[in-house]
């Protein structure tokens, strides 16, 4: 079988994991049909920041290697990621800074025009490629760009203002398929399927579950939940990401990049609490630098999930904080202001704008907020060629690596159930895979493992239209009572929200925009940084209300053009049942790994949680159902990852601080 | 870490933002248009300033309380946004008769005072689609026009890209930072409002398009497109359109060179035209 020309894939999602996957679809010659809530360079790609990691000359001369780059990841995840499809990752890496470099992002460059590089967290070399500090704004243009080009030849169509609102699946159990998708027109309000032999979610993450966030008002979750909701596992849900450095507002929490630190940033507060003098006027000795002195080894260069306890803990448990605040300093005064525009200009400027201080001339003030879900739609893979009878132990740096980088050895190359999810002809990529990152990210992983899914799985994806479809099966020829059942079902969901709004009242019990903002902060409170029993259990009883009030939810619209409350309030929906996943499985992991930090279950459990909790949704009682799945460490032993942690106080006035 | 109290998880991204000493509110006036070809209307709304309001946290207060001045009821009012922090491009308008993004614009240093009036116009020079919600597809269809992209041999792996003197590599930088916002072409006089898109090959490009002609003319895989991109901008709606204003450089909000973009790609044009004309080609 080889495919007809009327065969299309549709995408869902137009950040770098869509755009990603759209390019290698079409460089195959066949149709994508990509769908986007916002033209697709207004993307949340665009928010990255800091760079994308890979092996490259200078650290493989240092005694880095990709095999180096895998076992960081799987470190920093503490054991919890997919180590093949990581290995894979990190060995197609090079290739992937090759790649972007010849579709012309500026990446920064040394004097001889080499790309420059850059630290990052979770690693002591520099492995990390960027373009100032917007770096996934370059990145995404590059493939924003690429996808211009083919859609000019006719073979991608953009449907941007598009809402993805269902998948279509046609038959029972194992012999289910997804054959589509529904979507609509958030201008005209159109409802219609589109048929598709397969379907690639790349909708990101969903952290406006907890209100504010680092993400764009876009990344809500939403098409994840739906197809959850449609009978896809989500797996990890209660990995969610902090960001250690942030600066909050009104509306959200905006990043400061963890290269301000691979830069040279320094986390510190006053050893006094509650000093109340400029930080400029605070002399060296009697500032605490706590990364420092508790990690000496990695420093401020931590992975996201201890920076963000150990800041929370000086500033909630100890009251360290600036100012007796929610606040630490992130100190770059020290360097060259030149030097800051050229490195991480792009992050100045937020500052600037947004606090309205220069931080080239005064330490910024910062605190965590949520950033990232390593947890997303469960997903599958075919290993590659490397398989050892007993797994590897702890790397060396220098030392010969188990395995060489060459295409195949962690993942089958093409194979067709890559990044595919447990319903045949779905696939997740980018944030919303959840294969990748384990219980944490590592810093300027998330652009890599975006853009390699859509080139390494995207070929998978060609590669089941065109020999595991057949041609009865092929979407074209499907009967459309198939399609019309769902596009009735989201129909019918509208229908009876457009209707509320003649309900009239002003009630914040049933006002979506009130109901939203209590989910945020509920699940900011109990879902983040620490967790317990009794918190969790108190805020699955508040989910259950806001459940409860969301089934009476009244619109203030009830236009039928361009209703955006509409779909806003649809959303809120679908937030609220990936919230209670997001909870119970934060509950029922009685253990704390990487991200997930439980006050109550302080320790790693190997023997009882090292596994990925995957959920599933029983649509007729609206309940969840969680069942835990072996994690496959056959390449790596677990190993203990404290990153060097040794105690230190705020008065021990004598520790060196080092790096000054 | 073991004394963390329970009590404490909760101001977790809340830090001691500092409340202001008396609460005050703004006035938002806020013209508004229920689709493509219906009358518009303006509507106000006092809204109570938030410690770091924005005019977006501001727009969404609106949204999950809209209820006029006069205490009549209405609908949220529409709005395009996206990153929050002026990366996407996608929050433009025309704030008290300036166009710009709105996520940047910080109520406290913009409107200081209780009871300051702040103006919320749709831009002009796009289709409206809903209240402050236009459609900027002609932008991204006049960058498919000129070829917008650097024409690679496929994504599978064939070595690095050439390398770049990192002066040079700033220069593209700062070209390649432009977000599509369409700031600069609604502060331009000859860049005008075209909803029919049959005739958008002869309407002006602006500022933005030529710009990143002149970005992918900078590149060296990127120049093989060059005498195609000149060819399309030295015709109509082409850099002979721009009538020097220079107004685009000063509303563009990442401060992008536009007008040695346009000088850039005038100066290009000429030189094409030129050889053009000697060389047949």
């Amino acid at each position: 079988m080889s495919g007809s020309a009327n065969q299309r894939i549709a995408i869902v999602g137009g950040g770098l994991a869509g755009l990603a996957a759209a390019v290698r679809i079409a460089e195959s010659g066949m149709h994508a049909d990509l769908f986007s809530l916002v033209p697709v360079k207004r993307s949340h790609s665009v928010c990255a920041q800091g760079g994308i990691n890979a092996c490259n000359d200078i650290a493989r001369q240092q005694g880095y290697s990709e095999y180096e780059h895998f076992d960081e990841t799987i470190y920093g995840g503490d054991y919890l990621g997919d180590q093949h499809p990581v290995l894979e990752m990190a060995n197609w890496a090079p290739r992937i800074i090759d790649l972007l470099d010849r579709m012309g992002v500026p990446f920064n460059r040394t004097s001889e025009g080499f790309r420059d590089l850059r630290l990052f967290g979770g690693s002591l070399f520099k492995r990390t490629h960027f373009s100032g500090a917007t770096t996934g704004q370059q990145l995404l243009y590059a493939l924003d760009e690429q996808v211009r080009r083919y859609e000019a030849e006719g073979l991608v169509k953009k449907y941007e203002f598009w809402e993805f609102l269902w998948p279509v699946i046609d038959g029972e159990g194992e012999n289910s398929r997804c054959v589509g998708i529904v979507a609509q027109d958030l201008r005209t309000m159109q409802i219609r399927s589109f048929r598709a032999d397969a379907v690639v979610m790349a909708t990101g993450g969903p952290g406006l579950v907890f209100g504010k966030s680092t993400n764009s008002v876009m990344c809500n979750g939403g098409a994840a939940s739906r197809c959850y909701q449609a009978g896809a596992w989500y797996a990890n849900p209660e990995m969610i990401q902090v960001h250690p450095t942030a600066i909050p507002g009104a509306d959200k929490c905006r990043l400061m990049s963890e290269s301000a630190r691979g830069e040279g940033g320094r986390v510190w507060v006053p050893r006094k609490p509650g000093d109340s003098r400029k930080p400029s006027q605070i002399p060296e000795t009697e500032r605490w630098y706590f990364l420092e002195e508790k990690y000496p080894k990695y420093g401020n260069l931590v992975p996201r999930d201890i920076a963000t306890r150990e800041i929370f803990d000086v500033c909630v448990n100890q009251g360290m904080g600036v100012g007796g605040g929610n606040m630490v300093y992130l100190d770059l005064t020290h360097k060259d202001p030149e030097y800051l525009t050229t490195k991480l200009g792009g992050i100045m400027e937020i500052y600037e704008k947004f606090v309205g201080e220069d931080p080239r001339y005064t330490p910024m003030k910062i605190f965590p907020a949520v950033h990232y879900s390593m947890g997303g739609l469960w997903t599958t893979f075919t290993k590659g060629s490397y398989n050892p009878e007993t797994p590897y132990g702890s790397h060396k740096s220098g030392t010969a690596t188990p395995i060489d980088s060459e295409p195949g050895r962690g993942m089958a190359i093409g194979a067709t159930n890559n990044a595919m999810t447990n319903i045949p002809g779905l696939y997740a990529f980018g944030e919303v895979n959840f294969a990748y990152h384990g219980a944490t990210r590592l810093g300027a992983n998330a652009l890599l493992s975006c853009i390699f899914d859509g080139l390494f799985c995207g070929l998978g994806v060609v590669n089941y239209v065109k020999d595991e479809v057949t041609p009865e099966h092929r979407a074209e020829n499907l009967h459309a009572s198939i399609y019309d059942r769902v596009v009735k079902q989201e129909q019918d969901k509208v229908d009876r929200l457009v209707q509320s709004a003649s309900q009239g009242g002003s009630d914040p019990q049933t006002n979506p925009y009130q109901i939203a903002r209590e989910l945020g902060d509920e699940m900011t409170a109990a879902c983040t940084v620490v967790k317990t029993h009794d918190r969790l259990t108190k805020c699955i009883e508040n989910l259950r209300q806001l459940r409860d009030r969301y089934n009476r939810v009244r619109l203030s619209d009830d236009a039928i053009w361009t209703n955006q409350s509409l779909s806003f309030t649809r959303a809120t929906g679908d937030m609220i049942i990936l919230a209670e996943l997001i909870a119970l499985a934060s509950l029922e992991r009685k253990e704390s790994r990487g991200s997930h930090y439980r006050l109550d279950f302080p320790e790693r459990d190997d023997a009882n949680f090292l596994k990925t909790c995957t959920g599933e949704y029983d649509p007729a009682t609206g309940s969840h159902r969680i069942l835990w799945r072996e994690v496959d460490t056959s390449l790596v032993k677990p190993r203990a990852r404290t990153y060097g942690k040794v105690e230190a106080a705020p008065e021990k006035k004598t520790i060196a601080t080092a790096n000054a | 870490m073991t004394n963390l109290s329970e009590e404490k998880t909760t101001p977790m991204i809340a830090p001691n933002t500092p409340e202001p000493a008396k609460s005050r509110t703004v006035r938002f006036r806020i013209k508004r248009t229920d689709g493509p070809g219906k009358n518009s209307r303006w509507e106000s709304f006092d809204v109570p300033v938030e410690p770091g309001a924005n005019v977006i946290s501001c727009l969404q207060y609106i949204a999950a309380n809209p209820v006029t001045i006069e205490g009549k009821k209405t609908t949220p009012v529409v709005w395009d946004s996206g990153c929050l922090e002026e990366v996407c491009g996608a929050c433009s308008m025309v704030i008290n008769g300036r166009v710009r993004q709105s996520c940047s614009c910080l109520i406290d240093q913009y409107a200081p005072n209780d009871g300051d009036v702040i103006t919320l116009e749709p831009m002009t020079k796009f289709p409206v689609i809903r209240d402050l919600w236009v459609d900027r597809e002609r932008l991204f269809y006049h960058l498919r026009k000129i070829q917008a992209w650097v024409p690679i041999d496929g994504t599978y792996s064939r070595g690095p890209g050439p390398r770049e003197d990192p002066e040079h590599q700033q220069m593209r930088y700062k070209l390649s930072t432009c977000m599509s916002c369409g700031c600069c072409l609604e502060a331009c006089p000859q860049y005008t409002l075209e909803e029919h898109e049959e005739k958008w090959d002869e309407a002006f490009v602006g500022a933005a398009v030529l710009s990143q002609a002149r970005y992918f003319n900078e590149h060296e895989t990127g120049k093989r497109l060059k005498s195609l991109r000149l060819d399309v901008l030295s015709g109509p709606g082409g850099v002979n359109d721009c009538g020097n204003a220079q107004n685009c450089v000063k509303v563009c909000p990442k401060e992008i060179p536009l007008t040695e973009s346009i000088a850039a790609i005038g100066r290009s044009t000429t030189l094409h035209s030129i050889t053009k004309f000697f060389t047949g080609k």
